[in-house]
């Protein structure tokens, strides 16, 4: 009975200081949470918005042109002649898109490989910090740059010797070269995108138990042995998500493709060699947006940014996914 | 006997001899291997030390106080600067950064403190990292249609809402991040003494996790410092000093790529000066804030709440 009432008692104050720390801080931590919330739903509307902004401004063209626009070949804004057909540009992104990968992908690996498995800490600190830097620089700068520099030594180190070579043969290396093509845009993307794709990379080397290295050692095998049998196996599906965001990357740069590509319109526009002139999804928008005399063209380009966005988050999601499993990156965050 | 032990011998012999072999081919590809690996580092190294070799080099010699601090005069005489586009690329991106800091920090806090594993987390979480992938340029065209149409005018707004909806994402996660490995303890110590939860995530987590915030808008801020596509239809570019904020204003990218397509070398020159004055500000200010984030360091400081 005693016991019983000192329960009850207890009980109740606990109750007491309960309500009473409860009451205090209640109406000030609702109140934050409704603004961490909101800040989060904020994002969400974002992502809305952006769907909704792009699709409501593309509907005019997808009215006009339909499915064609996804598969035409003509872009003419000339009035009583308009035809807005967005197929090469779609190719034009993928063959630089393509380039990029090809020339960026093996490099960056190549750079992972030595900051995580082969270079001491010693040297491998300051040379991170290095490739870092080569992801701050703006990608207008890489343009510049592309555009009054790297463009002749292509031109001179690698196109005009290929040209000379197979040029006559092999029409895919056929067309003078002077720079400003499908090739150069290719090589400076894969420049833009090594920093990203190797600083992930490196981080899913290390991410590799050091005991998966060590059995391979144990059986003599050769640091390159150990890489192939013990810890690319380990990271592969990491690997292709790191290669996968920086395509994403790839395929959404605007600007240094712009200055660099020649800017080919229409049917023009379809590489038919490496060094031929040619435009992306993104340089399109970015060349006739404020040029668009009609609400139609204007909703061609948005229609050309519907194409880029779903291409984008189709890619960049593919990423995210084989990656999900090894570490939590998340694209573009730069550090 | 002694026929036995020769023939033991040739054997031994052309055991150790096939081994070796082999073991100076492993090493040849083994070193083959790390050559290939340096190279990939140097073909990194060398375009990033040509880009800065070349700006400098370019650059410096149309730097002036007049270029930093002028309106751009005729293209043909080199005269005049890119004061406003400095201006306008300090206010645009001080803007979308006063938007972009708050809402990141709090969507951040949301998900290290207050969310779950739900589905609105995991939803919040995964539409996060897509609008970090999504191209600048499509931001651009959303701040076009949302708000150069809406008030009918290229501005400062527009420019600031699309660069904005870059920087989010990347202080989002970066503040959930960093909020992550602050130590259950602190708070705990917290909750011990009846601080109320929002004070606790303020003044406590936060505030041990403050250099990695920091360095979130870092990031941030230098990311956007440098684009240029959404700009080219939200703030599209002038040669006047800022007006007002519902008028179009110039920023340094978009300078520099004006300056660009133009067929005259002093325009070029002052392409490159314009390109140095970007980097400087991006690197300079990346390096500073990072500087000073790690000085302070990862501290806890909660003796100021000890009597609370």
């Amino acid at each position: 009975m005693n016991s019983a009432t000192l329960k009850d008692d207890h009980q109740e104050r606990r109750k007491k200081l309960s309500n009473l720390l409860l009451s205090k801080k209640k109406p000030m931590d609702r109140a934050f949470f409704g603004i961490v919330l909101g800040a989060a739903g904020y994002t969400l509307f974002l992502v809305a918005l952006i769907v909704y902004a792009v699709g409501d401004g593309s509907t005019e063209i997808f009215s006009y042109e339909g499915l064609e626009f996804f598969t035409g070949t003509d872009w003419n804004a000339v009035y009583g002649r308009e035809a807005f057909g967005a197929l090469p540009y779609i190719i034009g992104t993928l063959v630089t898109a393509g380039i990029a990968m090809v020339i960026g992908v093996p490099v960056s690996i190549g750079i992972a490989v030595f900051l995580s498995e082969i270079s001491p800490p010693r040297i491998s600190t300051p040379l991170s910090f290095v490739i870092e830097l080569l992801a701050a620089v703006p990608s207008i700068v890489y343009g510049l740059w592309a555009l009054f520099v790297f463009r002749f030594w292509i031109v001179d180190l690698i196109e005009k010797p290929l040209y000379n070579a197979f040029g006559d043969w092999i029409p895919f290396f056929g067309k003078t070269p002077f720079g400003l093509d499908v090739f150069t845009a290719g090589i400076v993307l894969s420049i833009m995108i090594i920093p990203i794709i190797s600083a992930i990379s490196r981080e899913l080397l290390k991410a590799v138990p050091d005991t998966q290295r060590e059995a391979a050692y144990s059986l003599g095998a050769t640091r390159w042995e150990t890489l192939r049998i013990a810890v690319f196996p380990y990271v592969k599906s990491g690997l292709f998500g790191a290669a996968f965001l920086g395509l994403g990357r790839a395929v959404g740069e605007t600007i240094l493709v712009t200055m660099v590509i020649g800017n080919a319109v229409g049917v023009n526009a379809i590489p038919t060699s490496l060094f031929s002139q040619s435009q992306t999804l993104a340089s399109v928008i970015a060349n006739e947006f404020n040029e668009a005399a009609s609400s139609l063209h204007l909703s061609a380009l948005i229609g050309l940014g519907v194409v880029l966005l779903m291409l984008t988050m189709a890619i960049n999601i593919g990423g995210m996914l084989l990656l999900s499993r090894m570490v939590k990156v998340s694209p573009g965050v730069r550090e | 006997m002694e026929k036995i032990q020769q023939e033991k011998a040739n054997l031994k012999y052309q055991l150790q001899n096939t081994m070796e072999r082999k073991s100076s081919r492993k090493r040849k590809i083994n070193k083959l291997v790390t050559i290939l690996c340096i190279i990939c580092v140097g073909l990194a190294i060398v375009p990033l030390g040509s880009i800065l070799f070349e700006v400098i080099k370019n650059g410096v010699s149309a730097l002036s106080v007049e270029f930093l601090t002028q309106r751009p005069g005729s293209m043909i005489s080199g005269r005049g600067g890119i004061g406003p586009a400095i201006q306008g690329t300090l206010i645009t991106v001080g803007i979308a950064s006063i938007i972009a800091a708050p809402v990141g920090i709090f969507a951040g806090i949301y998900l290290a403190e207050f969310a779950g594993n739900g589905p609105l987390p995991h939803a919040v979480r995964f539409f996060n990292d897509v609008l970090t992938g999504l191209p600048s340029i499509v931001l651009g065209i959303v701040g076009y249609i949302v708000i150069v149409l809406v008030i009918g005018s290229f501005s400062v707004w527009a420019g600031s809402f699309a660069l904005s909806i870059i920087m989010i994402p990347i202080v989002v996660r970066v503040t959930e991040e960093s909020l992550k490995v602050v130590p259950n303890s602190i708070r705990e110590a917290g909750y011990s003494l009846g601080i109320p939860k929002w004070k606790i995530t303020l003044h406590i987590t936060l505030k041990t996790a403050f250099s990695g915030v920091l360095t979130g808008i870092v990031i941030g801020i230098s990311r956007i410092a440098g684009e240029t596509a959404p700009l080219i239809m939200t703030i599209l570019g002038t040669s006047l000093f800022f007006t007002g904020f519902d008028d179009p204003v110039d920023a340094l990218p978009l300078r520099i790529w004006r300056l660009a397509s133009q067929p005259y070398d002093s325009a070029h020159a002052q392409g490159w000066a314009a390109a140095l004055i970007l980097i400087l500000i991006v690197l300079l200010f990346s390096v500073t804030l990072r500087l000073l984030a790690a000085r302070k360091g990862f501290k806890v400081r909660v003796i100021r709440y000890s009597n609370v």
